[in-house]
């Protein structure tokens, strides 16, 4: 991690929450820093982008070979030659660059952007992440730019529902799913809370609608308080 | 040498049975469909095929893939919600996958295309793609040993190109056009618009002619 966090102590927000996944994406969105060079994810990560603030001087790198991606195009701004990772029709920002496909992957490998958001089947306490394979039988596995991403930003933030549709948990001790990286996510917003992982485990930063007590036993991974 | 083309089948003439076949583009964008109609015309089979995706809807990679053609895939990602061509041909066992992370499918073709015989690469260790290869820890930290991806041919899209084969592209049509030019035997593009050598700025050239073997122009009248 190298992204300081903005409080000393657990927050716990009973107020509010579970947070909407517009509210995750704002949260996160929050902890970006003025001047970031961020990717975000296919689905639910994009909408980060929402909540980032022109004046904030983030750039937004896609994988496709771009930095200083805009919004995503509308009618006549539509070009089938300007497209987001995810294949959608997005728009360039005044300042934009293009790049060719090695090179998109050489900044994002050598430590060069600052974040990245991305989704997760699950993350562990130690922040192994998995997001790209279920494992299933009959699943096409299907990889995309995900290790890549994992292992290159100086932080790899996830997005997700904290639990499955079954309810089990998705912030996990060891993940059951096929590894996507080891040891790459710094931190995981949810709707309920927002942690910190890595080699201390789990740490709280906030929760949204109920306490930490009452969040610690609603998980399998042992938790910690952030204290000053 | 680069020799332009008048027409995408004069282009693709001589691709092999067998050969392994590098298709530039990212989804629609960038990929070289003239070129892939003209090679379902010419019809060499038994191919490999090297992109980032398997095909999207019915036209280019899927249309070949549908017209059987291709043995294996190497790729990034397969499935997208308009890959049905792929995932039929996949789940009824008639074509191999092997899926590669995006960026190690382009920095394996850069190494083929550089002279570089393998390279240890941080991605995917740990994961089940790195089974089986060999890893090295390296001031502390593990990486992967991966292999080049050469091809027989590859096939690109462009924005332009001139008689010395020099090309541009179009924002994020580039992708992985400039990477696949340099790893193939034979790199053949298609482009919006020939133009006379001196018409591109040499200050601006993306790929340099050395890369490109064939040059055709499709959909606009030769400038």
């Amino acid at each position: 991690m190298t992204i300081e966090i903005n409080v000393d102590r657990t927050v716990e927000h009973l107020g509010r929450g579970p947070l909407s996944r517009d509210e995750m994406a704002a949260t996160v969105a929050r902890d970006i820093p003025d001047g970031s060079f961020v990717n975000l994810g296919i689905g639910q990560p994009t909408q980060v982008s929402n909540h980032l603030s022109p004046s904030s001087g983030v750039v937004l790198h896609t994988e496709n070979g771009m930095l200083g991606m805009g919004p995503v195009a509308e009618g006549d701004q539509i070009d089938p030659d300007l497209t987001n990772a995810g294949k959608i029709p997005v728009t360039e920002l005044v300042g934009a660059c293009y790049f060719h496909h090695a090179d998109s992957f050489a900044m994002m490998r050598g430590g060069h952007l600052d974040v990245c958001v991305l989704g997760a089947f699950q993350v562990s306490e130690h922040g192994d992440l998995a997001n790209w394979h279920t494992g299933a039988p009959d699943a096409i596995p299907a990889v995309g730019g995900a290790m890549d991403l994992a292992i290159g930003a100086k932080d790899v933030f996830v997005m997700m529902s904290l639990f499955a549709k079954d309810g089990s948990a998705k912030l996990v001790p060891t993940c059951t799913y096929p590894l996507t990286g080891l040891a790459c996510v710094s931190r995981v917003y949810t709707e309920h809370a927002t942690f910190l992982v890595g080699p201390d485990g789990v740490t709280v930063v906030e929760t949204f609608g109920l306490t930490y007590d009452e969040l610690a036993t609603r998980l399998d991974v042992p938790l910690r308080r952030l204290e000053p | 040498m680069t020799t332009i083309a008048d027409t995408a089948a004069e282009a693709v003439a001589g691709i092999a049975d067998g050969a392994t076949v590098l298709i530039g583009g990212f989804g629609m964008a960038g990929m070289p469909v003239a070129l892939i109609d003209a090679l379902i015309d010419q019809g060499a089979t038994d191919l490999t095929v090297v992109s980032n995706n398997a095909g999207n809807g019915d036209t280019g990679l899927a249309a070949l893939l549908a017209a059987g053609r291709v043995r294996k895939v190497i790729c990034s990602f397969p499935r997208q919600s308009d890959s049905y061509v792929f995932d039929d041909l996949y789940r009824s066992g008639r074509i191999d996958l092997e899926v590669v992370p995006q960026g190690n499918l382009a920095e394996r073709m850069r190494a083929a295309g550089a002279g570089i015989g393998a390279f240890f690469c941080p991605t995917g260790v740990g994961t089940p793609l790195a089974d089986g290869k060999e890893t090295r820890t390296i001031d502390g930290r593990d990486y992967v040993l991966e292999l080049p991806i050469r091809g027989d041919v590859a096939l690109i899209g462009a924005h332009a190109g001139d008689r010395m084969g020099n090309l541009v592209y179009r924002k994020t049509a580039r992708n992985f056009g400039p990477v696949m030019a340099t790893a193939a035997a034979t790199t053949i593009a298609q482009v919006t618009h020939v133009v006379e050598a001196g018409d591109l700025d040499p200050e601006a050239v993306v790929t340099p002619g050395i890369y490109v073997d064939r040059i055709v122009q499709v959909g606009q009248e030769r400038a």
